[in-house]
């Protein structure tokens, strides 16, 4: 084995470290890529979860800033993130629309009943028609609306305290919504 | 205040990683910082006890203001499950991982007296710093002792019920300790690489604990396939997923070691092979500990994805393998050996090993990489599924199978080709059963036909060597350990073949009192009951099992669990498990007029799979046990030519 030959499994190396951060990257690119950033949030119509004889469109989403949640009961990292997303609902004046992504209505409903519901609304997207305009592909998704209807923000996976208090939270100051007095959302030891 | 001991005792932990660190490699050859060193490692692993025994406190005692407590527990979950919850999700897991890190530095310790002094102070140097950095990791991107105050939840959001199981209590431990293990072998190559030394003693020293991680790996991995059997409901017991991708491949790499390291210990070659070995090992199993932790491959179905810990992750596994690897180029090419060897030589078939072995790693590896590699240049997602896998491991396995059938009669160096016909006998012998084999299996299938033959094969040969070594006296405890291992391999490699093709697979309805045929037996659907779990609800269906004319009644429940915490259905199997085959039903959905759907599967010879994965682990243990490394360190190793490695 001649001496430049000894160097080859840290060439090796080198290239998978490379793909590993490349990977990590895109795992890690919650805000992107969406075709939707600061572009209006698409027409819709959908019903209700709790009444599905009324219908939420587009226009009830404006005049105010508001939070889109993708969720579904069969996602584990729904219910991780659903304390956090209470904890909002509880602390803040923000709007949470909750969209119940490929589900039952009953499931959904079971399980808003069981751990809380943190939602303004919630609507039924079943079919999952909804999450394709949106461009949705996994659930949890959070979309971050402006008060004129247009996503400033997109996180894909799980929002924690760490999430709101670097990307949500300043954001919605921004855009100028009044929450009440937040305790410290970070759980330090 | 429990969990904040816990905390507590887990930075003491980092400080004395910190200082048996320092000591262990700035000093090696001070004799009082030799023994500070040492009683640090004692330190490391008393502090990491505490810390772990601090979160199963934590679970026991139901505090659900700990978030990790809260988010894997309940108190309705058995006592048992409370306590392996504490090893069910990411953080308790990696604390679990640091108090196995502490009981090899111990074990390795407690060895000392068979290394020089100095050796071994280099070593515990080496493992601490690694230990530091897992500790570091607990502590700051995965603490298990965060609280949730004031927000204390009622009661706990459950452990995964997939996870409520006797495979989760042992598998996890099992696999770290093997993960964990490689550090020694890890350690023992980069303290090598330091000294400038790599000779026959180095890999005695190596091999003792290269195999007991080995071992454990072995059997931490055929667990988690007999629990995805047993408890995924889908009868499959390997499914190619990057989780189980990354525990197979430092398994692989590892089982490359274990042999290569027998060339170096008896022939005084292929050192540099070796040394790479043992770095590439630990390597993969901290790129497995990526992979799984990281989000890199998992997805929004794992654990919450936390960039910071992926980073974290990226960053040590960088300096350690990125440093180790230097450290290999710019030493390793010291120690050079000229030793020949023919090409009928046990050496060389060692070199086919290695050769398929590393092939096989590359698969694993590319077949792993290749969806991200893909995602960044395309943007598209691609998955690398099970043809893929089996294109290579196909004939990979069938040519190892193969090489191993010669190797009993191998000689170091160089071997008289009369010895041959022996194995040629055996080869006539296997062939004709091959052939039956082919005509009798439906569908006919060449590649079983084939596996079928070369195991026997490998079988006879090992065989008629054992007889000969029992007719000369006892055998010596590494020729037991090498044959154990082999014939494990040739039954597995058997069971894959053959349940991977001829397994029966039905999904039918069916309405109580009916019965359907399966492979010659009658399964016989009585009906439904509902019974109560300590923390579920569930239906069990109750179906009798019987030969066809009647005889050999059994029977088998299989259930459709509703937990109460979560609200989550779970399928649980029913299993007749049989040496030669074992039939499997799972419960579907009612249908309309009490009828059910289910899933009925008959496996053939699906438990070989798992034992000649057990009896691998056994070879490998059995060989550690052999004479020469019980005995005091001697200066110049004696290659007795007769010594059979395993």
């Amino acid at each position: 084995m001649s001496r430049v030959s000894l160097y080859i499994p840290l060439g090796v190396f080198a290239v998978i470290m490379g793909l590993g951060y490349i990977g990590f990257d895109l795992g890690a690119r919650d805000e992107l890529p969406s075709a939707l950033i600061n572009k209006p949030f698409p027409e819709f119509s959908a019903r209700l979860l709790e009444d599905p004889d009324r219908a939420i469109t587009r226009a009830d989403l404006l005049g105010r800033p508001a939070m889109v949640n993708v969720w579904a009961t069969w996602c584990p990292t729904c219910l991780s993130e659903h304390e956090e997303l209470m904890r909002i609902a509880r602390d803040t004046d923000i709007v949470i629309v909750g969209v119940n992504y490929k589900d039952r209505p009953a499931k959904a409903l079971q399980w808003l009943a069981q751990y809380g519901n943190p939602y303004d609304w919630v609507l039924d997207d079943r079919d999952g028609l909804l999450g394709i305009e949106m461009g949705v592909y996994g659930a949890p998704e959070t979309f971050l609306l402006n008060a004129a209807g247009e996503v400033v923000y997109k996180r894909v996976g799980d929002v924690n305290p760490r999430i709101w208090r670097d990307e949500l939270e300043p954001r919605f100051r921004q855009l100028g919504v009044t929450q009440s007095a937040t305790p410290e959302s970070q759980n330090s030891p | 205040m429990i969990p904040e001991l816990g905390n507590f005792a887990l930075t003491l932990a980092a400080v004395l990683a910190l200082g048996g660190a320092g000591m262990g490699l700035t000093a090696p050859r001070d004799d009082v910082l030799q023994r500070a060193a040492m009683s640090m490692v004692f330190g490391q692993w008393a502090f990491s006890f505490i810390a772990f025994a601090a979160l199963v406190y934590a679970f026991v005692a139901d505090d659900f203001s700990v978030a990790y407590v809260a988010n894997q527990s309940n108190t309705l979950l058995p006592w048992y499950y409370k306590v392996s919850a504490a090893w069910g999700g990411h953080e308790g897991s990696f604390l679990l991982w640091i108090l196995i890190m502490g009981c090899w530095m111990v074990a390795f310790s407690l060895r000392s007296s068979q290394y020089p002094a100095h050796f071994t102070t280099r070593v515990l140097g080496i493992l601490s710093l690694l230990n530091l950095g897992f500790i570091c990791f607990a502590l700051f991107t995965s603490n298990p002792f965060l609280r949730l105050i004031p927000l204390t939840p009622a009661d706990g959001a459950d452990l995964n019920p997939l996870l409520q199981d006797f495979g989760l209590i042992v598998h996890p431990p099992l696999l770290y300790a093997g993960y964990v293990g490689l550090a020694i072998p890890f350690a023992l190559a980069v303290a090598a690489l330091m000294e400038g030394r790599v000779d026959a003693t180095w890999a005695r020293w190596c091999r003792t604990w290269t195999n007991m991680a080995w071992a454990m790996l072995t059997c931490g991995i055929a667990l988690g396939s007999w629990w995805a059997y047993y408890e995924l409901g889908w009868g499959g017991w390997w499914f190619w997923d990057p989780v189980e991708n990354a525990s197979f491949m430092p398994w692989l790499a590892a089982t490359a070691l274990v042999h290569s390291l027998s060339v170096t210990e008896n022939r005084g070659t292929f050192k540099s092979w070796t040394l790479l070995l043992a770095i590439t090992a630990f390597s993969f199993s901290l790129l497995g500990a990526f992979i799984v932790r990281s989000g890199v491959l998992t997805s929004v179905h794992s654990f919450a994805v936390d960039p910071e810990r992926g980073m974290y992750i990226l960053i040590f596994l960088a300096l350690v393998v990125g440093g180790s690897l230097a450290l290999y180029a710019a030493r390793a090419g010291q120690s050079r050996a000229k030793v020949g060897y023919g090409l009928l030589s046990r050496e060389f078939f060692m070199l086919i090993n290695n050769v398929i072995l590393v092939v096989s790693l590359a698969v694993v590896l590319w077949g792993t990489l290749a969806p991200i590699g893909y995602e960044a240049l395309t943007g598209a997602r691609i998955s690398i599924g099970t043809p893929f896998f089996n294109a290579f491991f196909v004939p990979l396995g069938l040519l190892l199978l193969g090489a191993l059938a010669f190797l009993p009669v191998l000689n170091w160096k160089r071997t008289r080709v009369e010895v041959l016909t022996g194995v040629y006998q055996a080869m006539g012998i296997s062939g004709v059963f091959g052939v039956s084999i082919w005509f009798l299996l439906d569908p006919a299938s060449i590649v079983v036909a084939s596996a079928v033959a070369l195991a026997v094969w490998v079988v006879l040969t090992h065989a008629k060597q054992l007889y000969l070594r029992l007719r000369r006296g006892r055998p010596p405890a590494a020729f037991w350990g090498m044959t154990i291992a082999h014939l494990g391999f040739a039954m597995g490699t058997l069971g894959i073949a053959v349940t991977a093709t001829q397994s029966i697979e039905s999904d039918v309805r069916m309405t109580p009192q009916s019965s359907v045929e399966l492979a010659g037996q009658q399964v016989t659907f009585t009906g439904v009951i509902d019974v109560l779990g300590p923390n579920y609800g569930a239906q069990q269906g109750i179906f009798i099992l019987t030969e066809a004319d009647g005889s050999n009644a059994y029977e088998l429940r299989p259930e459709k669990r509703q937990y109460f915490a979560g609200g989550n259905v779970m399928t649980e199997a029913g299993i007749a498990a049989g040496f030669f085959a074992d039939t499997y039903i799972s419960l579907g959905e009612p249908l309309e007029g009490g009828a059910w759907a289910v899933r009925l599967h008959y496996k053939p010879l699906v438990r070989w799979v798992w034992i000649g994965a057990l009896l691998m682990a056994l070879g490998g243990v059995l060989a550690v046990f052999d004479k020469r490394y019980a005995r005091q360190r001697r200066k110049i190793p004696v290659a007795e030519p007769d010594v059979v490695a395993a």
